[in-house]
């Protein structure tokens, strides 16, 4: 497809080192100051024009926050977080009088998302992609508004759903992912600033990929992204969402709660290619990316399927997971990590298995090189009621090197004697053979460690939109750039 | 084409080849032949540039170029093609897709444009076919659950579309039976031109029946000991290693 190729070919040029979209924007913005606080909260909640209602529920989150514990289960080793040294909030203050169209947007934003590949003007958009564009805190624009508009489909950035469609926003807010759930999951709920909504009717078939773009600009702030997905009966969307930042020496947070809801017979496709900036080769900055994903399988014979390729970040911790809820329902979770020079990750899945004959299938690929660490963590938990549940469960890891670790930790807990779970689990060395192989046919060592982790990630990276496959493989490759030689 | 002079290589601190000279004009195929454990894989792999091997003496000039400095992608881009005795398995990986990055390599190492699809299918499927392989086989992951003989096969359609100027063949007729021996063979044979050269290693004077050699040296204990035209291959199959090595 000609726009990926180009996307791919664009973010090819920018700048020269490792780090491809490690360029930053000159824009002035408007920022509370550091800290967190009820205040901020609040001048978060005035500055978004929100109800009474959804800052109740923040200040109460934030209650909830200072009771809880960080979360420690993770094979991870996570600086403390100062809380109090970080901006909750930033906006560029073009964007603060919500521009009307396109025209009105600080060129520079523009030029960004152009330069990243995703063009937002009409006359450039991507076909067969409608984009949410998250810009920091706020959401920039969001293409294709009208024709899905015309469909019923609801597509807007969440601060301005809880404005228009507050019954449902309040209905499903929180209700997959309990504020209470775990304190990155309640510092998200309380200060969260922007993110996308998806609203698909019954019977409906959303006709093109849903994409949010999401870029951290400014220093020193932490991203705090909020997505809602609801999928009425008999309806269908493919989600996808990308994400980059600049290179920096701090780290910065990116702490995010995505809840997604599927009625009766409805299927959700969520994908992520996640590319945060990684930090450099000593460790030195890079994104703390602390995901709190989690879909529910409400109605009978839904589908939540989970695709994520996890490139970047100093440190991801992260595990979309499946409340399979609904009889017959089914939860997929296709993973493809990949750990360089000092970067951490924790990742993997819940499937929680309620009702009757559902069924899950857990796809993990880790890849591990330079000194980094990669850890698959998951649980399959069958319920009493969950008669017949069936899960399958693959992780398979890579090493590139010696000094790079990759560890497994899968728990099963079955309460019930009528369902079946399967586990296999592999762990091998990039083989030097192989390698030798590739570069005999004229390959150098860097493409024939691509086009070897690629092969070890087909079975992950096809269930990405075919727009994004391309994309994704290339990310792969660079990914493991300077790993062998 | 190539000229190795005085080669002593050893592999952790055993010495494997010990002197070995061997000079391959433009337009010649040579055979080399001698029993196990007397260097000739050794060879295949030093000349290709497999790392773990030591050189410690001697050099190999490549039209012009000391091989020992070049990368192994480069001297594969220079137009260096090993056979290999036991093709890897890449997982996930398409043979056609193969075939094509390492087409496309050596074309942007000549500072060539990528070959477009469609003449690239062209080639692949023409090639195909005079090697008698399925365009079912070219969908496969590269050569995983592949027969021996299919294997090997796909090394020489790899070879015929790289069309390198110098071909070395590691035992390809290992594992063939006849009639992929006569194929395989045929699609050497095609290849063969003036301005190329073949170095086909192997145990048995079988495979030099279809692939007529026109020098045939026999190697014994990391040198060669003996070096003369077709007939001492099948000298060599009259008498065996151990007596054409002592009468060396």
């Amino acid at each position: 497809m000609a726009a990926t190729e180009q996307t791919i070919k664009q973010v090819n040029t920018l700048g020269s080192s490792d780090y491809k979209y490690g360029f930053s924007t000159e824009v002035d913005e408007i920022r509370p100051p550091k800290g967190l606080n009820e205040e901020i909260i609040k001048f978060i909640s005035a500055q978004k024009d929100e109800p009474e209602w959804m800052l109740e529920w923040r200040l109460n989150a934030f209650k909830v926050f200072n009771k809880l514990p960080k979360p420690q289960w993770a094979k991870l080793n996570i600086p403390e977080i100062d809380y109090q040294d970080c901006y909750y909030y930033s906006i560029p203050k073009s964007l603060k009088d919500k521009p009307k169209s396109l025209d009105e947007i600080d060129p520079e934003i523009l030029k960004t998302y152009e330069k990243l590949g995703i063009p937002l003007k009409e006359q450039k958009m991507l076909s067969g992609i409608a984009v949410d564009a998250v810009f920091d805190s706020v959401s920039v624009a969001t293409t294709y508004k009208k024709q899905l508009s015309d469909l019923g489909i609801v597509f807007c950035s969440i601060s301005e759903a809880v404005k228009t469609h507050p019954e449902l926003v309040k209905k499903y807010l929180g209700s997959v992912i309990p504020v209470s759930d775990h304190s990155f999951a309640a510092l998200n709920s309380a200060v969260f600033t922007d993110g996308s909504f998806i609203y698909i009717p019954e019977g409906v078939r959303c006709p093109v990929e849903l994409s949010t773009y999401f870029r951290i600009n400014a220093m020193n702030t932490g991203q705090f992204e909020r997505t809602l997905i609801i999928a009425d009966k008999d309806s269908y969307v493919s989600y996808l969402e990308g994400c980059t930042a600049p290179m920096r020496d701090e780290n910065q947070l990116h702490a995010a709660n995505v809840e997604l809801v599927a009625l009766d017979n409805a299927e959700i496709k969520y994908s992520t290619v996640q590319n945060w900036y990684p930090g450099d080769k000593e460790g030195k900055g890079g994104i703390y990316n602390f995901v709190t994903k989690r879909g529910a399988c409400r109605g009978k014979n839904s589908k939540i399927s989970w695709t994520q390729v996890e490139t970047g970040s100093a440190i991801t911790w992260k595990y979309p997971s499946c409340i399979l809820q609904g009889d017959n329902s089914k939860g997929e979770f296709y993973s493809v990590a990949i750990t360089n020079n000092m970067q951490q990750a924790d990742t993997g899945t819940k499937m929680i298995h309620i009702g009757k004959n559902t069924s899950s299938k857990i796809i993990s690929k880790g890849i591990s090189a330079g000194k980094a660490n990669n850890t698959y963590r998951g649980l399959v938990n069958i319920l009493s009621k969950a008669k017949n549940a069936r899960n399958f469960t693959q992780c398979d890891s890579l090493l590139i090197g010696n000094q790079c670790g990759a560890h497994t930790v899968p728990y099963i807990e079955s309460s019930n004697s009528d369902s079946m779970v399967e586990h296999e689990a592999t762990t091998s060395k990039i083989n030097e053979d192989q390698l030798f192989y590739c570069q005999q046919r004229g390959l150098n060592s860097e493409d024939a460690v691509g086009l070897i982790v690629n092969g070890f990630c087909k079975e992950v990276l096809q269930h990405l939109p075919m727009e994004f496959a391309v994309e994704a493989q290339k990310l792969v490759a660079i990914s493991l750039e300077g790993s062998v030689g | 084409m190539l000229e190795i002079k005085n080669l002593h290589v050893s592999i952790e601190e055993k010495k494997i080849i010990k002197g070995l000279d061997l000079s391959i004009n433009k337009g010649e195929v040579h055979a080399l032949m001698g029993p196990n454990g007397s260097g000739k894989s050794t060879l295949s792999y030093v000349l290709s540039g497999k790392d773990k091997y030591e050189i410690n003496d001697g050099t190999i000039d490549y039209n012009g170029k000391n091989l020992l400095e070049l990368d192994v992608d480069e001297r594969a881009n220079e137009g260096l093609f090993l056979a290999f005795q036991y093709p890897m398995e890449i997982p996930g990986v398409q043979t056609s897709f193969f075939l094509k990055t390492a087409i496309n390599s050596k074309r942007k190492y000549l500072g060539q444009s990528e070959m477009d699809a469609l003449e690239f299918a062209k080639l692949m499927k023409s090639k195909a076919e005079e090697l008698n392989i399925s365009t079912e086989m070219l969908k496969r992951d590269l050569n995983v659950n592949y027969s021996g003989g299919e294997k090997k096969k796909q090394e020489i359609l790899q070879m015929s579309m790289l069309s390198p100027k110098m071909a070395i063949l590691d035992e390809t007729d290992s594992g063939l039976d006849i009639d992929a021996l006569r194929i395989v063979s045929e699609g050497v044979n095609k290849l063969r031109n003036s301005d190329n050269s073949f170095l086909v290693i192997t145990h048995y004077q079988r495979l030099l029946n279809y692939i007529k050699p026109d020098f045939v040296h026999i190697i014994a204990d990391g040198k060669i000991v003996k070096s003369g035209d077709y007939s001492l291959a099948l000298e060599l199959e009259e008498k065996g290693y151990e007596e054409i090595s002592q009468t060396a």
